[in-house]
């Protein structure tokens, strides 16, 4: 605390100055929560059994930042069909549109890796969290570079690397406590009392060490001052770019995909009371996905100033990676068989199987605009915002989403969740959302791809570009729309969670038993 | 023991599994990323291009710190349509000192790569003030308050020097004399002959139209004005350098 008052100090820019600031202001409320928090129970009750307190304490922020993430969206996307609703310079939408892709992805997300993969780790290994207090080091850290990052973007300090947008020092604070996590993950598994690693285990290993990587590598770069926020990426050009979106779509494929897979393998087969599938496809599937996903990243530079082999490279590699993803899709949805009942009767099993079944529309929908002709109508557009979302709101936020339904009721010692009947509503509600959001982005992003290249018979560009602009504008208002209709089922389940949790239970017709739903025979 | 029995023995321990995903992990980035490095071939020989004048570099920081790139790109894909659109298709080494890379991934907005000469600086300045101004259609936020912001170039050297560390070929007097060279830009009667000497095609004025001080603004149209400008097509041989 008082280092970073120093620093705010010493800054020699006011962006740097602030944001030091900031953390002195959060250090110094951290201490006072700290100092006025009871003392630990000592004993050994306190150190057998399971450490839940992360796992508690998780549960509520992914909800929380999973609202404030939905809920940036839905301003950034409401920016783009009313541009009067930018306030600049603090909120206009450059700024806006980096908060809302880290606050899901990495607030939301990230929180909801860290939290399953401590509940599940345990669970798995019938062993404690290694490192006693270090596993509330790797929380709330992570939570410090949470805001810090956040603040960071507001006030203009970005590195421009999408998905990697905070600057040097942000960048530092992840790392040790990526380490961090790395150790008591590890740890944990080192300590097990079972002989087997679970899989869920070996996809979350996979996304800690992998993302550990990429993110070291990526930001590399060289301050102006270490009293100042502004750094010079160490690579340039086309180099950067490719190192970029090495980086950026392994963002996508060890975060949002591994680590959540790691996520499907627990809490699916656990709701369903089914083992999983297949014990040979998740070894084959998980090798193979580690190990095709790295190369996709020059996908998203097809066409640009990257050297031909490089993007013909990238394309077959994503081509290949249908397979493997299909083999995780598979294996969730098999491992339904003979429970398939559930569907009906369930909406927590709903809500994982539609998570998987996006899955598996979004991983075959990547590797179609991974091809190089499709990519030359879809880059630039809309379509990749729309094959994103189906990504991040169907499979992501989904799965997690299922997760959390699964563990509160656990968490706290509670019979059930407050009500099922809006784990329902929540399901409609989101799914619509994506099904609106997806579609028309599909239509907005293929249009202004075909107007952009559309020629009259003499030979003329037909559309200039701010036509193609105006043509956009029905269809952001109604993307927005999809927003709502997800944020909305996103308030629906945080008000359910807050229930649950204060031990409330909702007096609601119960949902249909599977007797009641025999079909006639 | 077949293959699936073999893979207990990972399965048992998890050092063996942290250290076989990591080097699966790393074969794709080793093989993929790092030749373009070594390469030759990666980055065309062209002649023009230049570091970034300091007005330049900081009217390019502000771009990044405004987001611009997120609605923005700046590459020019080599298809009919958007070489009629935007100008030649870019080439790798159009970007060789851009420390990050500003190619962009979506297209809010047209492709930037080119558009330095295009409009006047009245127009930038207009056009950033109040963009629905002179595009009715735009959707483009208002950056009227760059104009109002005065540039704080204290660190200018400092930051020519940590591009020059990452490899820009910045010389020691380029680094000595930038923020004279920056103040130099940006107001009209100044002697900028040192300054063109060092940046050639650099555009001189006072972009803003505020003589009195030198503005965020100042440094923005600068830099807008300036891209895709530096790169003789006349003597740039497309087959030779072709990859």
């Amino acid at each position: 605390m008082v280092g970073a008052f120093i620093m705010s100090a010493l800054a020699v820019d006011d962006a740097f100055r602030i944001h030091m600031g900031i953390l002195t202001l959060i250090l110094g409320i951290g201490v006072v929560v700290a100092m006025r928090l009871p003392p630990p129970i000592e004993g050994a009750a306190h150190s057998a059994g399971y450490m839940d307190g992360p796992v508690r304490v998780g549960s509520i922020l992914t909800m929380f930042w999973g609202v404030i993430g939905f809920t940036v969206g839905l301003v950034a996307a409401l920016q783009l069909a009313f541009p009067e609703l930018n306030f600049g310079p603090w909120l206009n939408f450059g700024r806006i549109r980096p908060l809302h892709t880290s606050a899901v992805i990495f607030a939301f997300g990230g929180t909801a890796l860290i939290t399953t993969s401590f509940y599940v780790v345990q669970r798995t290994t019938r062993a404690r969290l290694f490192g006693g207090d270090l596993a509330w080091f790797v929380f709330w850290g992570y939570q410090l570079f949470i805001a810090m990052a956040a603040t960071g973007y507001l006030l203009g300090i970005t590195q421009s690397r999408e998905y990697a947008e905070p600057e040097w020092y942000v960048d530092i604070w992840l790392t040790l406590v990526w380490v961090a996590y790395l150790v008591v993950f590890l740890g944990t598994l080192l300590k097990r009392k079972e002989p087997h690693i679970y899989v869920a285990n070996w996809f979350y290993l996979a996304f800690i060490v992998t993302v550990a990587l990429l993110h070291v590598v990526n930001n590399l770069a060289v301050p102006v001052s270490f009293f100042g926020s502004r750094s010079y990426s160490l690579f340039s050009g086309v180099q950067d770019a490719l190192t970029q979106w090495w980086y950026g779509h392994n963002a996508v494929g060890f975060f949002l995909t591994a680590g959540f897979l790691g996520m499907m393998y627990y809490y699916l087969p656990k709701q369903a009371e089914r083992p999983v599938y297949s014990y040979r496809l998740s070894i084959i599937h998980f090798w193979a996905l580690i190990f095709l996903y790295i190369w996709a990243g020059p996908h998203h530079l097809h066409y640009t100033a990257l050297p031909d082999w490089a993007q013909t490279l990238g394309m077959v590699f994503s081509i290949m990676l249908w397979m493997p993803s299909w083999g995780g899709m598979i294996n969730g949805l098999m491992t339904l068989r003979g429970a398939w009942d559930k569907m009906r009767t369930d909406p927590i099993i709903r809500m994982m199987v539609i998570a998987v079944a996006f899955y598996g529309m979004s991983t075959f929908e990547g590797p179609v605009m991974s091809i190089k002709s499709v990519n030359a109508l879809s880059h630039y557009t809309d379509w990749t915002i729309g094959h994103v979302h189906s990504g991040a709101l169907g499979w992501v936020g989904m799965i997690s989403f299922g997760a959390i339904y699964f563990m509160v009721p656990r968490l706290w010692g509670r019979e059930r969740l407050y009500s099922l009947r809006m784990v329902n509503w929540h399901f409609w509600l989101a799914t619509l959302g994506i099904v609106v959001y997806a579609a028309v982005m599909w239509v907005s992003g293929i249009m202004q791809g075909l107007m952009w290249r559309e020629y009259d018979s003499q030979g003329f560009l037909v559309y200039s570009f701010a036509e193609t602009v105006a043509a956009m504008h029905p269809y952001y208002v109604m993307r927005a729309v999809g927003g709502l209709l997800y944020l909305a089922g996103g308030l629906v389940m945080a008000f359910n969670i807050a229930m649950t949790i204060a031990g409330r239970v909702r007096t609601e017709r119960p949902m249909p038993t599977p007797a009641q739903l025999q079909p006639a025979e | 023991m077949s293959l699936i029995e073999k893979h207990g023995i990972i399965e048992r321990n998890a050092s063996l599994l942290l250290v076989g995903s990591l080097l699966v992990v790393c074969i794709g980035g080793l093989v993929e990323v790092t030749p373009l490095f070594f390469f030759q071939n990666t980055i065309e020989k062209v002649e023009g291009m230049r570091p970034y004048s300091p007005l330049e570099l900081a009217g390019r920081d502000i771009y990044i710190r405004e987001g611009c790139y997120v609605c923005h790109s700046q590459m020019i894909r080599p298809f009919r349509d958007e070489v009629e659109r935007y100008g030649n298709y870019s080439l790798a080494a159009e970007s060789m000192y851009d420390h990050p890379f500003q190619w962009g991934s979506k297209r809010t907005g047209p492709d930037l790569a080119r558009v330095g000469g295009r409009y006047s600086n009245e127009w930038q300045v207009q056009h950033l003030t109040n963009p629905r101004s002179v595009v009715p259609e735009s959707i483009m936020p208002s950056y009227a308050f760059l104009a109002k912001a005065t540039l704080d170039y204290d660190t200018i050297g400092g930051m020519l020097q940590a591009n020059a560390t990452v490899g820009v070929p910045y010389s020691q007097e380029m680094i000595d004399n930038a923020a004279n060279d920056l103040i130099a830009q940006a107001t009209p009667d100044a002697d900028s002959s040192a300054v063109a000497a060092r940046y050639p095609k650099a555009v001189f004025g006072d972009f803003d139209g505020d003589s009195q001080r030198i503005t965020e603004m100042d440094a923005l149209v600068a830099y807008l004005q300036m891209l895709g400008t530096l790169v003789n097509f006349d003597s740039y041989d497309a087959q030779a350098n072709y990859r």
